[in-house]
């Protein structure tokens, strides 16, 4: 289990990566009794988010709260994707206090895609590769300072790339 | 056998931007072989970047994830000569780990 350093803000998430000593298991079970929903989504491996296939429902597991879309963040992605087994998608956002970063492709056969969780001292800039079944829009969904935060773009799919 | 993992860690100014390169399948599930028969999915959930023994960047993948893998991040901190850790663990258990040095 990995131990974090001190000045790493406590979130939910540290609580339950981390549930080794006594007083955070303590905080554990109170965070539990206010979000259940929160801190059942923040586990170590999303495994649920990751298998839903409707958007909405994979935003909720993994983050419960509401959601701004916001123009701190800045999503880029080609218009158009010839060969949708590889399509580059990056983000960076001026927002401060970054703990998460999420790519959801609502028309994938799951739509989550890819969580990146963000310690303090690493950047909120992140690039990855990923599939997209067909056209569809991408959505980045940055977690800043407890609010949650969107992008959101579209992608025309010339060949899909998750078989079929 | 030669690592799956390709890293280029690059220390700029008080930035190191890390690029890597993963050797993985990342075989989804909803694709079909020649026969008809669908590929099981076998893909990467989690790859983790540690320094000095603090995880600096945590990727939990789905199987929209492209095969081999490439994903691009920075972080403060680090010094030239430092190691960086990399480790990856996919859906059926199997892993990989290897260390690089920030240039």
């Amino acid at each position: 289990m990995t131990v974090f350093e001190e000045g790493f803000p406590v979130t939910r998430r540290l609580v339950l990566r981390g549930a080794g000593s006594v007083a955070l298991a303590g905080l554990g079970v109170a965070s539990f009794d206010v979000l259940p929903a929160l801190a059942a989504a923040n586990d170590k491996y999303p495994e649920d988010a990751f298998k839903q296939k409707d958007n909405k429902e994979a935003i909720k597991l993994l983050y419960g709260g509401p959601i701004e879309p916001s123009d701190k963040i800045k999503l880029d992605a080609p218009e158009i994707a010839e060969n949708g087994a590889v399509v580059p998608i990056s983000v960076s956002t001026s927002l401060a206090d970054v703990t998460s970063i999420a790519f959801v492709v609502p028309e994938n056969p799951n739509v989550l895609a890819a969580y990146y969780k963000i310690p303090q001292g690493t950047l909120p800039n992140i690039a990855n590769r990923l599939k997209m079944a067909k056209t569809s829009t991408v959505t980045v969904i940055v977690e800043s300072g407890g609010k949650l935060f969107s992008a959101t773009k579209e992608v025309k799919v010339t060949v899909g790339g998750c078989g079929g | 056998m030669a690592s799956s993992i390709r890293v280029r860690a690059i220390l700029n100014g008080e930035t190191t931007e890390v690029q890597t390169l993963i050797q993985h399948p990342m075989d989804s599930g909803f694709i079909k072989d020649d026969k008809g028969a669908f590929i099981p999915a076998h893909f990467i959930k989690e790859l983790t970047f540690e320094h000095n023994g603090r995880p600096v960047f945590i990727a939990d993948w789905g199987t929209a994830v492209s095969k081999d893998p490439y994903v691009k991040f920075a972080f403060k901190g680090a010094n030239k000569g430092d190691e960086l850790k990399v480790s990856w663990i996919d859906n059926k258990g199997e892993t990989d780990t290897a260390t690089f040095k920030i240039q």
